[in-house]
C-alpha cells in the first residue's frame, strides 16, 4: 500500500500549503458555480420561474393595476421597474433555498462536506451561482421595462449603479434563504415558507405604490424596513428628481441594513452548514 | 500536483502498522437518544468490517463520525492513524462515502458527475477525464455516461454513487447500507462491485441490515443494537455462538402454535421462537441433530400437532440476532411498525436466488 500513496492522480494524506488552499477554494467554488448554473439551464421549470415570473409581473401591475395606481412625479411605469426588480432580486432567493434543502436531503452535501475540498466552497459557490442568475433576470426585467414604456431618467452611471444594488440586495436575501434552506431541511417546508415572508415585505414597501396611501399603522412597518430603503434608492438612481431628495439618507439607510444582514446572516448560514444533516 | 508545504497538524500515528479503522469508547448522544454508546472497533488493513444492525441501531451516526461530518460527545476514532476531529482535514483525502441515498446530481449526465468529483479532488483537467472514462468502464455505466442521472434506474444510480465515492483512490471505504432500496438482482450485482473493490486491497466498513450482505462480503461482522457493540467475531463465529444445529417447523394450524411449542421445549437447547407472522417456529438443537429431529417428531406426534417442513440446518446469522438481542434483524423497536418482517425478508432472498443465474455482472 505505501507505494500507492501517491498514485498517479490520485490524492496524499499531505496537508497542502496555505497558498495552494487558497487557490483551491477559488476553483472549488467555480467547479460549483458551473455546476448549479449548468443544473439550472436543464431544469425548464427553474427557468420559467426565474424569468417568465417577473416577466408577468411586470405586465400585470404595468397593464392591469397601472391604470388604477397615480403616483406624484413619474409615469407608473417608471415608479415601478425600480420596485419590481427589487422584488425580483428578493425572490431569487428561493431558488437558493429549495436547492440547498434538496443537496442536503440528497446527501449531497454530505458527499462533499466528507471530501478534501475547500469547506466554504458550496456555500460560495451556490450563492455565486445564484447571483449570476439573477443579474441576468434583472436584465431581462429592465428589456421588458423598456419595451413597456420605461426609461432610465437619470443617466448610464446611477443606472448601472441601481442594478448593482439591486443585486447586492438579492444576494442579502440569498444569504438569509441559505441559512433557512440548511436550518430547515426539509424541501417541502422550504417550498411552503420560502417566499410567505418576502410577500410583506415586497408588497408593504414603497415597491408598488406610494407608502403615504397605505393606513397609519402599516406606514410605521413600511417606512423603516430595508425593502423600502432599498427600493427608494433603486429609484433615487433609476429616475432622478423628485425621487432623489432623499438620496443620502436612503443610501446609507441601505447599506447600513445590506451590512447588518450580512453580518448576522453569512455567520448563520455558515454554521447552519457545518451543523447541517 | 501537490505544492504542499510543511504537514503540519499530520503527524502519522500508527500508520504503517495500526489498524486501517479504530473506534474507542465512541459516544453520540441526540438529545435524550444516546445514538452511540460507547463502541470500539478496529478494521485491519485490506479487510471488511460489516457493521450489522437494524434501523436505529446507531450504525449510520457511527459511519458519519468516522467520516468527519459528525463530532463525537466522547472517545476517539481514527482513520489510517489520522484522528477525524483533530486531523479530519487529512482524514478526508482518504475515505470515500457512499451513503444511503445515491448523492448525485440528476440533472447532470454520469460522466458530468464524476468528472464534477474530479475537479473538486483537485486532479488535472486530462486526469479527471481519465479517471470518470475508467470509473464509468469499471462500473458497466459507459452506455449512459451522456444521459442524465435521474434517467437511470435505481441500481444505477447506486453504482454511479458509488463510482463517484472512488474518484479520489480513497484508502479507506464507508458504504452505508449499499443495497438498502435496491431490487434483489441489483443487490447481487453491487455484491459483485463490493468484492472487487476489496481484491484491489481498499479497506471497506459497510453498514447493514442484510444478514446474508454481511455474511455475504464481509471477513469480520459486529452486530450493533441500541448504540452498543452487542457481537463481533467472523460469520462462522457469530453462527458458533447460537450453538450448533436449529430445528425449524411450521404449524398450520395457528391454534395449535402454543402446543406445538409446549412439546418442542422439552427437546431445544434454547426457548423456542414464534415468527408471528410466519407461524414458522425454530429452535437450537445443539449438537445432538438427527437424535433431536426423531425426539421433535415423536414430541409432536404426541401431542398430535401437525406440522409443515420440519428439518434440521445450519444457523443462519437471523438466528444469531435473535439469540443476541431476543428480537429479529430488521424488526422494528417494539412499539414501533414493523417494516417488512421475516418474510418480507426471506421472500426477498427468494427471488434473489431466482436472480443469480442471469445477475449483472461488472468488469472491472
Amino acid at each position: 500500500m505505501t507505494a500507492a500513496d501517491v498514485t498517479a492522480g490520485g490524492i496524499t494524506a499531505e496537508e497542502p500549503g496555505l497558498l495552494t488552499q487558497a487557490r483551491w477554494a477559488v476553483s472549488d467554488t467555480l467547479v460549483l458555480t458551473r455546476r448549479a448554473l449548468l443544473v439550472w439551464t436543464r431544469v425548464p421549470a427553474y427557468i420559467v420561474f426565474t424569468v417568465i415570473q417577473p416577466v408577468m409581473f411586470v405586465l400585470l401591475f404595468r397593464y392591469v393595476f397601472g391604470g388604477a395606481i397615480q403616483v406624484p412625479g413619474a409615469s407608473y411605469v417608471n415608479y415601478l421597474m425600480p420596485g419590481i426588480i427589487g422584488q425580483t432580486a428578493a425572490f431569487a432567493s428561493f431558488g437558493t433555498a429549495i436547492a440547498l434543502a434538496q443537496e442536503l436531503k440528497k446527501g449531497v452535501i454530505d458527499r462533499l462536506r466528507s471530501m478534501p475540498m475547500a469547506r466554504s466552497a458550496v456555500l460560495s459557490g451556490r450563492l455565486v451561482a445564484d447571483t449570476g442568475r439573477m443579474l441576468v433576470t434583472i436584465l431581462i426585467i429592465v428589456a421588458v421595462g423598456y419595451l413597456v414604456g420605461f426609461r432610465f431618467q437619470n443617466g448610464f452611471g446611477p443606472a448601472v449603479g441601481m442594478v448593482v444594488l439591486a443585486t447586492v440586495f438579492g444576494l442579502s436575501i440569498c444569504v438569509i434563504a441559505a441559512f433557512t434552506g440548511l436550518a430547515i431541511g426539509d424541501e417541502e417546508s422550504v417550498q411552503a415558507f420560502g417566499l410567505i415572508w418576502l410577500f410583506p415585505l415586497t408588497f408593504v414597501s414603497s415597491a408598488f405604490v406610494p407608502i403615504q396611501s397605505m393606513p397609519g399603522w402599516m406606514q410605521v412597518f413600511a417606512n423603516h424596513q430595508p425593502v423600502t430603503y432599498v427600493v427608494n434608492t433603486m429609484r433615487a438612481l433609476a429616475l432622478g428628481k423628485p425621487f432623489s431628495d432623499n438620496l443620502s439618507s436612503d443610501l446609507w439607510h441601505s447599506i447600513a441594513w445590506l451590512a447588518g444582514i450580512f453580518i448576522v446572516f453569512v455567520p448563520l448560514a455558515v454554521r447552519a452548514y457545518r451543523r447541517a444533516s | 500536483m501537490l505544492t504542499g508545504g510543511p504537514a503540519q497538524e499530520d503527524v502519522v500515528t500508527e500508520t504503517s502498522t495500526g489498524p486501517a479503522i479504530l473506534v474507542e469508547g465512541l459516544t453520540k448522544s441526540f438529545g435524550d437518544v444516546h445514538a452511540l454508546r460507547g463502541i470500539d472497533l478496529s478494521v485491519p488493513r485490506g479487510t471488511v468490517l460489516g457493521v450489522l444492525g437494524p434501523n436505529g441501531a446507531g450504525k449510520t451516526t457511527a459511519v458519519r463520525i468516522l467520516t468527519t461530518l459528525l463530532q463525537p460527545d466522547g472517545g476517539r476514532a481514527l482513520v489510517e492513524g489520522r484522528d477525524v476531529v483533530r486531523q479530519a482535514p487529512a482524514v478526508r483525502r482518504l475515505i470515500g462515502l457512499s451513503g444511503q441515498s445515491a448523492a448525485i446530481q440528476e440533472e447532470l449526465t454520469g460522466r458530468e458527475n464524476l468528472e464534477l468529483i474530479g475537479r473538486l479532488y483537485h486532479l488535472k483537467r486530462a486526469d479527471t477525464r481519465t479517471r470518470a472514462a475508467e470509473l464509468l468502464a469499471q462500473f458497466d455505466l459507459t452506455d449512459a455516461a451522456h444521459r442524465p442521472a435521474k434517467t437511470y434506474s435505481g441500481g444505477m444510480q447506486r453504482r454511479l454513487d458509488l463510482a463517484a465515492s472512488l474518484v479520489g483512490r480513497p484508502r479507506v471505504l464507508f458504504l452505508d447500507e449499499p443495497t438498502t432500496g435496491l431490487d434483489p438482482r441489483s443487490r447481487l450485482g453491487m455484491w459483485d462491485i463490493i468484492r472487487s473493490l476489496v481484491a484491489d486491497g481498499t479497506t471497506l466498513l459497510l453498514t447493514t441490515q442484510y444478514l446474508d450482505e454481511a455474511d455475504e462480503l464481509a471477513d469480520e461482522i459486529v452486530v450493533i443494537d441500541h448504540g452498543l457493540v452487542i457481537a463481533a467475531g467472523t460469520a462462522e463465529e457469530l453462527k458458533g455462538r447460537v450453538g450448533g444445529d436449529v430445528l425449524e417447523f411450521s404449524v398450520p394450524d395457528r391454534a395449535r402454535i402454543k402446543d406445538a411449542v409446549a412439546a418442542i421445549a422439552e427437546v431445544g437447547e434454547s426457548e423456542p421462537h414464534v415468527d408471528e407472522e410466519t407461524g414458522v417456529i425454530s429452535v437450537g438443537v445443539g449438537g445432538r441433530g438427527s437424535d433431536a429431529l426423531i425426539e421433535a417428531v415423536r414430541a409432536l406426534d404426541t401431542v398430535g400437532v401437525q406440522t409443515k417442513g420440519l428439518a434440521l440446518r445450519r444457523p443462519s446469522l437471523d438466528d444469531v440476532f435473535l439469540a443476541l438481542t431476543g428480537h429479529a434483524a430488521e424488526e422494528e423497536q417494539p412499539g414501533k411498525p414493523r417494516r417488512g418482517g421475516r418474510r418480507a425478508r426471506k421472500k426477498d432472498q427468494a427471488e434473489q436466488d431466482n436472480a443469480r443465474p442471469d445477475s449483472a455482472t461488472v468488469s472491472s
